[in-house]
């Protein structure tokens, strides 16, 4: 479950963002929509811990994330909040088996191996374990990093356009696979995207003005 | 897990990282050579030296005479009487007088006449068969047995002067008679035989010198002397090369070369002064070559730097996503200083290896040519030891400012530029 309450943010005095409030309870899908710099992304990293807002709260499972100290809350992140990108980023040096492994051992400290290859072999990777994150496809990264993003069953999972690479086909499988996920896992799933395809999937949404 | 990110991280671009283990093992090696050289060139110099406060011998460069007589280095300076000689050797202040003369070696290794007193000097005793006794007996150094493959019993021909190729005795075979101990000093690459054999072997030779008109430079025999001469009559007009002498009262390490000097053709050279010299000659050099490993240390140190600065920029987006997936900000400073340090140790373990075995192609060859041989497994700790800080410490500078940055690195703009 993830709340906001009045949040605010600027980069300068000429580009200030007050976002609504979210409300997205746990195993159901918010979707956050709006066009290009309407803040979308900034509001996600908001969320998520990355950027702090100039007022206002994020409330994680009714715990304040404000309060914390950067080291806290990396830690809090690293265990209560999934990211998906709109880019997939790996640690090119290791294999997919160890990229998901190495979320789980950051933010528990256990390596956590035999769930992270249920996990892959659940999102149909299970022949990729020993491949280095550049050898798959675009498809096949989107689903590692959706991966990473649950091997720590999280309260929140934030996706950034997921979909935005994915053909058709894809997208829509992505689309299933979060919701499903999200739903299985227990987590609140917020997605910021300006996709019409998930707009028109979702019914859950809040447009950014 | 950290360590392992780190471990991967510097394999993955394999091409920058071996150039800085490359620069970072060649100055590590070099460095390594000149510890050790320089510490077992001291220690076989002063401990060859250890026991002589003087050596009588020609007048001539006293370095060289040091070098010959008690190292086995240079050609002799020349020859003294030994009639004359013996005066000195007889004084009160003598502890110890062993007389060298050289004469003829067998495949290079020298054949020296001195007296058994020789052998003790060094430490070495006979280990096998006995020590030398008449004419023509000798005892030979552990290495030269192991070399030569010599025994107990086995004769050989000696060839005239320092060459191998010299002039062979047929008229008179040397004959083995014992083996000495190792002692680890030039006593090990000498054959020992009695100052009559080398007389004797010279015999024809040295029409010249029994020719030389013995009184004009023997007229400050005390009675003694005269006494023994009469004893052995053969020594009369006999030359020596050098003495090695030991004080009972240390005034003669003072005293007597400008004594020596002043009263006779012969001078009287301290080892431990002339060594010094030569080390303070050889150290400049070595400086210079220390200095030009730190030089190429700081090179390796230079190209680690970059390496991991060019690095960083591809790597901003897996810093980033570290932090977001909970890792602390110390612990990408761990990752950055893990790998700069996994750098250091690498090129200084095969800086290590490499530096002895460099010094083992040098031992060998130094061996050859000067019967000097190297260890190269000793450790030098001390020495290494702050070698390996050094080397460390490069490190850790070289990944100070790329952590600092991962530290600092702002997640929230990283990704946003992706």
């Amino acid at each position: 479950m993830i709340q906001t309450k009045n949040i605010t943010f600027s980069y300068n005095s000429s580009t200030v963002f007050m976002f609504p409030d979210i409300q997205c309870p746990e195993g159901e899908t918010c979707l956050i929509t709006g066009g290009s710099g309407k803040g979308k992304t900034t509001l996600l990293h908001i969320l998520g811990g990355l950027l702090r807002p100039e007022s206002g709260e994020v409330i994680i499972n009714s715990t304040n994330i404000e309060l914390f100290s950067e080291r806290k809350l990396d830690h809090f992140r690293g265990k209560n909040i999934g990211l998906v990108l709109q880019e997939n980023h790996f640690i090119e040096a290791f294999t997919v088996l160890e990229n998901v492994m190495l979320a789980s051992w950051l933010a528990s400290g256990k390596k956590a191996k035999e769930k992270a290859k249920l996990l892959l072999e659940h999102l149909d990777l299970k022949d990729q374990w020993y491949k280095l994150p550049s050898q798959l496809s675009v498809g096949q990264q989107q689903r590692v990093s959706i991966a990473r993003a649950l091997i720590n069953e999280p309260k929140v999972v934030l996706a950034d356009e997921p979909t935005s690479s994915l053909d058709d086909e894809n997208a829509f499988k992505v689309a299933d696979l979060l919701e499903k996920l999200s739903q299985e896992y227990k987590t609140a799933l917020v997605i910021v995207t300006h996709d019409s395809r998930l707009k028109e999937r979702f019914t859950n949404q809040i447009s950014l003005s | 897990m950290i360590g392992k990110l780190a471990w991967r991280n510097t394999w993955f671009k394999p091409l920058s990282t071996i150039l800085s283990i490359i620069l970072l093992m060649s100055s590590v090696a070099i460095i390594t050579v000149l510890i050790l050289l320089q510490k077992q060139f001291e220690e076989q110099f002063s401990s060859n030296a250890d026991d002589i406060d003087l050596v009588l011998g020609a007048q001539g460069s006293p370095l060289q005479l040091v070098l010959s007589s008690v190292y086995q280095l240079d050609a002799p300076t020349g020859n003294i009487n030994y009639a004359e000689a013996k005066t000195w050797m007889q004084n009160p202040f003598v502890q110890s007088a062993i007389p060298l003369a050289y004469g003829d070696n067998y495949l290079g290794f020298k054949i020296l006449g001195t007296t058994p007193e020789y052998l003790a000097k060094f430490g070495g005793r006979v280990e096998k068969g006995k020590m030398f006794a008449h004419t023509f007996e000798v005892v030979i150094g552990s290495e030269i047995a192991s070399k030569l493959q010599l025994k107990v019993g086995d004769t050989f021909f000696g060839s005239h002067g320092n060459a191998k190729e010299g002039e062979k005795h047929e008229e008179a075979a040397y004959k083995v008679v014992g083996i000495a101990s190792k002692t680890g000093k030039v006593v090990d690459n000498l054959i020992l035989s009695d100052i009559q054999s080398v007389w004797a072997m010279h015999e024809t030779h040295d029409h010249e010198d029994e020719a030389h008109p013995h009184g004009e430079i023997g007229h400050e025999h005390t009675e003694g002397d005269e006494q023994r001469e009469e004893a052995l009559l053969s020594e009369e007009g006999k030359e020596i090369t050098a003495v090695l002498i030991k004080f009972r009262n240390k005034m003669g390490i003072v005293l007597w070369p400008r004594m020596i000097a002043q009263n006779t053709k012969m001078q009287a050279a301290s080892p431990a002064i002339e060594i010094n010299r030569l080390f303070t000659l050889f150290g400049i050099g070595l400086d210079a070559l220390q200095y030009l490993a730190y030089g190429i240390m700081l090179i390796s140190g230079i190209s680690i730097f970059i390496a991991l600065f060019n690095t960083l920029k591809e790597r901003k987006y897996e810093f980033a996503l570290l932090r977001i997936q909970g890792a602390s900000r110390l612990q990408l400073l761990q990752t950055i200083v893990i790998e700069s340090l996994v750098l250091c140790s690498i090129g200084f373990l095969f800086g290590t290896i490499l530096g002895r075995v460099a010094l083992m192609f040098i031992s060998r060859s130094s061996d050859e040519a000067f019967k000097i041989a190297f260890d190269p497994l000793e450790f030098v700790w001390e020495k290494e030891g702050i070698l390996f800080l050094v080397t460390i410490f490069v490190g850790l500078l070289a990944a100070f400012i790329p952590a600092v940055k991962a530290y600092r690195l702002n997640i929230s703009k990283t990704l946003s530029n992706a």
